[in-house]
């Protein structure tokens, strides 16, 4: 298993370093710098020299580095580099140089708690906050009784709640957050469309409530017989540790306990019938050597009272151009040379909306042509109340022993980072 | 608190040893957090060993836990005086804050003091019985550590049995930790060649394992289905129940469990008889695994890696699904790379449209390697599919007439290989490869487009002039390409004897004189031995038709195919080679640390002579496997087609594509290059099946990385440049080569 965990900065200076093994030594910390970091050309996460295996993940300027020297799980030690990230997160905001420098001694306190002897332990975040915290926590009698609930609680088969939550007013809000990834060919063919489904649920339930809830995805409703008209089909769906899988898989109902506060209840994926919510008709044309000329009109595809917002365009340009004379009549378009694209922002596009680009790259000549790669144009933006995928939650059903009442918010989002491609 | 990091002073660790022994609280525990930073950068500060140790004693456990941390550190160097730290552990292990008694059980396991270790048993013994489950399950794991360290007194003091029974504990995360431990323990004693009695799953520990599935943490649950995966079932009904009991953690977030739900249920689907049952665990199967692409692309990499093996076996999985393979213009080159080999093996007739537009995209975008293997794929996917032949050749045309130099090399590499699937059907573009032969400076892409002048040489006006300006510069060409020239003139005057009569001669004297590589000089002395004795064996020999190529369906022989697809998603399953090869021997224990600076080069070593081993295993194989084929051949007198006749082995492929190609990086990278290294060609990625295009090496010759050896052509030397280490074993390959193509 993992037998040594390091957090490098960008030079290779050691920041964090723990061994949690007895088959390796520091010095090994040596060996990735100069392996990796001081190595220009790194076309893998994994390196194995010898028996000793490094994985590594960047984060801003950092590298996560986790060290093996058996035939180790690979997908387990990535997915614990994540998470270790998020946990860091959660409790100092950002994961950079500075914040781990300022908070080692808490990360050592952290790793140690999460791995041991390279097998890894606890990593349900609110439980951590409740024993490792930012104070220092002084061990007397009194707390004894209270650690004792927090390590059952920490082993427990619902290691992720405490029993003694309690609200005055009892609410849980979820948020359905897709994001589409769309890659379309110069032609205008949909070559890949899906939806990556997240939904978000912020529980702040007392007692110990059961909850149930339900979709309008085509597995439930079949059940159930009725309004198959706006069924979804969902290509799969995967679930927090805290719904009960086996009940899921005989009767499809996702039944489960929730953990305080915010957590990611469920993620699917949906491939069939994606409503695509901004069509980008782009005309691109390179007019001999030393010109292009764009015209990109951006359509919304959804009703009049929904708009898109934060639209941000990147419009690739050759990596010779000069200037880029552009024409908006919303938002603004604005040439970015470091990253050859004009980068188009629009603050807002009602549904019903067609907004348009044209502009001209002018182009240096240069000695030595080449053939410009055209990158695909790239669309970020989000679409409040509105699912990509058609998925709407049916219900959210909360049962707790004391039979209280609790109020339940909805909200849809659907946007796109970096994944929605248009190619031209 | 950044302070701590500032330069080192003078005497600073005079300066810490003062503030550790100050009379105030806060003092002392900033100088600790000060030598654990110290410490973190490789300082030392084991001299303020006495200091820190007064300063364990503590109602603070934050401090505790950087004296702890501290401790654990410098326990081995300072081993008189962490004695003076037991008391206070021993007490700790019974103090009644469970964290606090947990918290000296997991930290007495890692210091590595022998004096200590004898003080570790009672109290081990008093928390593996705890009441509070947090200190159990970090007993539990605090067994595995002991034995790591001392194996005779984890044995002496029964802890092997009560990890048996707590097997049965009720609290899964105990469980989950004692199977863990159980687990690493059996490892640790087989690898020492112990009989392995540690831990046998038995069918009682069975249900115990599959009712801890459902409720211990994502962690816990790699854990036990690991330990599922090792059950031997007693039956088909077993096999069956197990099976069904797992299907529902392909719904859970975390990949690795997925992964490892997967690997459960290949091990045990293999005694599954019923075949409607094993239909629906494979339909199952496709949406998680389409679903671990939207993880991070390091997870996604590890995914994709499994995929290809789980596409060997079962080549159905995803077969409606090749569009969600298709490449993001941000992935990572290393995604990138395993989905173009994914997307090969997924289409067929149906989806090879959108497969070709997909690649001939590719083929446009800056990274250069990234270009090459877009149209390598277009090549691999015409040899695959007959009926999208012509549309793939259409397709690099058009590439080709881009005349960007690396594309045009390339795709005369990829022409070659359809030509030799096709023989004589697309003639016609003959014309526009030889218009860009000034393009071409690569000595594989020359090799090719020389080959197919030397192939198609009576249906070419002019192949007389255009072989003539590779006579030219005969001895400036590299040998593969001195090889290729060579017998593609002697075919040229086999089949138009009239026309290139004076070439001919010009060669043979050329290569035979003035040629400093022996294999090119081996060549023209048979070549001008068998035209001057009997022109008509020469005819048959040079002019023999080779043996078709296919593209194969797997990378890995079936029994590794089978061996790592029960190790999903381990590091052998990614690397696509068996562990042993990586893994130089069994975990080193904590003595051999101490031999310091030696232990790396010692593994290198060691990973060495394992990868030799399993190369002269395959070895001994292809040679057992060699006879087969050949013999099937002896019919049509195979000269110089010997050598490629190896390639359509099926031994020889695995040889080629799967293990000996994988271990390359490694042992290109154990050498103390880089593994991919920026100049040089790149190397073939593991599971590529890059032979398709390596035949072409193999039949010109040695690669120019080993002009010294006097070897014939042998397999693993066209593979890519090679260490030295392998080549000893070549000579008796060699001398195999040798006979037949002497024959």
């Amino acid at each position: 298993m993992i037998s040594a965990f390091f957090i490098f900065n960008q030079k290779g200076e050691v920041l964090i370093s723990r061994l949690y093994r007895t088959d390796l030594k520091r010095s090994i910390a040596d060996v990735f710098r100069i392996q990796v970091i001081s190595n220009s050309d790194v076309r893998s996460p994994i390196i194995t020299l010898g028996s000793t295996s490094f994985f590594h993940v960047r984060v801003n300027n950092l590298y996560v580095v986790a060290v093996t020297k058996c035939n180790a799980n690979a997908a387990l030690v990535f997915e614990y580099c994540y998470r270790f990230n998020a946990i860091a997160k959660s409790y100092f905001g950002k994961v950079d140089e500075e914040s781990v420098k300022n908070n080692f001694v808490l990360i050592y306190e952290l790793i140690d708690e999460i791995i041991d002897f390279g097998y890894p332990q606890n990593s349900e975040i609110d439980t951590l906050k409740t024993y490792i915290t930012t104070e220092s926590v002084m061990s007397t009698n009194l707390a004894a009784e209270e650690s004792s609930k927090i390590t059952t609680q920490a082993t427990g088969a619902i290691s992720w709640r405490r029993g003694d939550v309690k609200y005055k007013k009892n609410e849980a809000f979820v948020d359905v957050v897709e994001t589409v990834n769309l890659s379309m060919s110069a032609k205008g063919t949909v070559l890949r469309a899906d939806v990556d489904g997240h939904i978000l649920m912020r529980a702040y339930l007392s007692g110990t409530p059961e909850c149930k809830f339900g979709l309008n995805d085509k597995l439930v409703i079949d059940k159930n017989e009725r309004g198959i008209g706006d069924a979804v089909e969902l290509d799969d769906c995967r679930f927090h540790q805290c719904v009960k899988l086996d009940e899921f898989d005989s009767t499809r109902t996702i039944s489960f306990i929730p953990p305080d506060g915010e957590f990611e209840l469920m993620k699917y994926r949906s491939t069939s019938n994606v409503k695509l919510p901004l069509r980008v008709i782009p005309t691109v044309n390179e007019i001999g050597t030393s010109q292009v000329s764009y015209i990109v009109t951006v359509k919304t595809n959804f009703g009049n009272k929904l708009s898109a917002t934060n639209v941000v365009i990147r419009i690739p340009t050759p990596l010779n151009t000069t200037s880029v004379d552009s024409k908006v009549a919303t938002g603004k378009a604005k040439y970015v040379p470091a990253e050859n694209v004009v980068v188009w922002k629009i603050p807002r596009i009602q549904g019903g909306q067609e907004v348009s680009f044209s502009g001209t790259a002018s182009l240096t000549s240069t000695t030595h042509r080449q053939v410009w790669a055209r990158p695909p144009i790239d669309v970020d933006f989000q679409v409040l109340m509105f699912t990509a995928s058609g998925l709407i939650v049916r219900f959210l059903k909360v049962f707790e022993k004391s039979g209280y009442n609790s109020i339940k918010w909805v909200r849809y989002l659907t946007k796109a980072s970096g994944s929605y491609q248009i190619r031209f | 608190m950044a302070s701590f990091r500032a330069p080192p002073r003078k005497g600073e660790n005079f300066e810490l040893s003062a503030d550790l022994n100050s009379e105030y609280k806060d003092k002392r525990k900033d100088a600790i957090k000060r030598v654990i930073a110290n410490m973190t950068v490789q300082k030392d500060v084991s001299g303020l060993f006495p200091d820190v140790l007064k300063n364990m004693q503590t109602d603070d456990l934050e401090q505790k836990k950087l004296v702890y941390l501290y401790l654990m550190n410098y326990a081995k160097t300072q081993p008189e005086l962490v004695i003076l730290a037991v008391n206070t552990f021993v007490k700790d292990t019974d103090d009644p804050n469970p964290l606090v008694r947990a918290l000296a059980i997991r930290t007495m396991g890692c210091l590595r003091a022998e004096k200590i270790i004898d003080y570790l048993c009672d109290p081990l013994q008093k928390c593996l019985r705890d009441e509070n489950p947090y200190v159990r399950k970090t007993a539990a794991l605090c067994v595995a550590k002991l034995y790591d360290l001392k194996p005779e007194l984890v044995i002496e003091n029964g802890f092997l049995e009560t990890l048996q029974d707590m097997v049965s504990d009720s609290n899964p995360m105990v469980v989950a930790n004692t199977v863990a431990a159980l687990g690493d323990i059996h490892a640790a004693a087989t690898a020492n060649g112990l009989p392995a009695e540690v831990f046998v799953i038995t069918s009682t520990i069975l249900n115990k394992l599959l009712v801890a599935l459902n409720e211990c943490s994502e962690w816990g649950r790699v854990v036990v289905l690991n330990a599922l995966g090792r059950y031997e079932t007693r039956d088909e009904q077993e096999s069956e129940h197990i099976c069904e009991r797992v299907v529902p953690q392909f719904q859970h977030a975390n990949a690795s469990v997925v992964l490892s739900a997967i690997k459960v249920i290949m091990i045990h689907m293999r005694n599954v008889r019923s075949e409607a049952l094993a239909k629906t665990l494979v339909r199952k199967m496709a949406p998680p695994l389409v679903t671990l692409l939207s993880n991070p692309p390091e997870v996604q990499w590890v995914a994709l890696r499994d995929i290809n093996l789980l596409l060997q076996k079962r080549p159905d999985i995803l077969s409606s699904e090749m569009r969600v393979f298709f490449c993001k213009y941000n992935d990572p080159l290393y995604v990138k790379v395993e989905k173009l080999d994914i997307m090969v093996r997924l289409a067929g007739p149906n989806n090879v449209d959108a497969l070709l537009s997909e690649l001939k995209e590719y083929s446009s975008e800056v990274d250069v390697d990234f270009v090459r293997r877009s149209i390598k794929a277009i090549g691999q996917t015409a040899i695959k599919i007959d009926e999208a032949a012509e549309r793939c050749v259409n397709v690099l045309m058009d590439l080709i007439g881009t005349r960007v130099s690396y594309v045009v090399q390339e795709g005369v590499v990829v022409m070659k290989d359809i030509f030799r699937k096709y023989p004589s059907t697309y003639e016609g573009v003959i014309p526009t490869l030889c218009a860009n032969l000034d393009e071409l400076d690569e000595p594989e892409a020359k090799a090719s487009l020389i080959w197919i002048i030397g192939e198609y040489a009576n249906k070419i006006d002019n192949a007389d002039e255009l072989l003539g300006i590779f006579v030219d510069t005969f001895t400036e060409e590299s040998y593969p390409v001195q090889l290729q020239t060579l017998t593609a003139v002697v075919k040229l005057f086999l089949r138009k004897p009239d026309s290139s009569q004076g070439l001919v001669q010009r060669i043979l004297n050329t290569a035979t004189k003035d040629c400093d590589s022996p294999d090119v000089r081996d060549r023209a002395y048979i070549y001008w031995r068998l035209l001057s004795t009997d022109p008509g064996a020469a005819k048959a020999v040079i002019l023999a038709n080779r043996p078709p190529i296919t593209l194969p369906r797997t990378t890995v022989s079936p029994a590794l195919l089978e061996e790592l697809l029960g190790e999903i998603p381990s590091l052998a399953s990614v690397y696509h080679k068996p562990a042993e090869t990586f893994i130089g021997r069994g975990r080193i224990g904590a003595d051999s640390v101490s031999k310091g600076g030696v232990e790396l080069t010692d593994d290198r070593a060691t990973a060495r002579k394992a990868i030799q081993t399993v190369a002269a295993g395959q070895q001994a194989e292809n040679l057992l496997n060699f006879d087969d084929p050949a013999s099937s051949n002896d019919e049509q007198p195979t000269g110089l087609a010997a050598t490629t006749v190896l390639d359509s082995t099926p031994a020889a492929a695995n040889l080629l594509s799967g293990t000996s190609s994988n271990p390359l990086d490694d042992l290109v990278s154990i050498f103390g290059n880089t593994g991919i290294s920026a100049g040089a060609p790149p190397p073939p990625t593991p599971g590529q099946p890059t032979h398709l295009n390596v035949f072409g090496g193999m039949s010109f010759g040695a690669q120019p990385m080993s002009p010294a050896p006097p070897i014939t052509p042998s397999v693993l030397q066209a593979v890519s440049p090679m260490p030295p280490t392998q080549s000893q074993q070549q000579p008796q390959q060699a001398a195999q080569d040798d006979l037949l193509g002497l024959f």
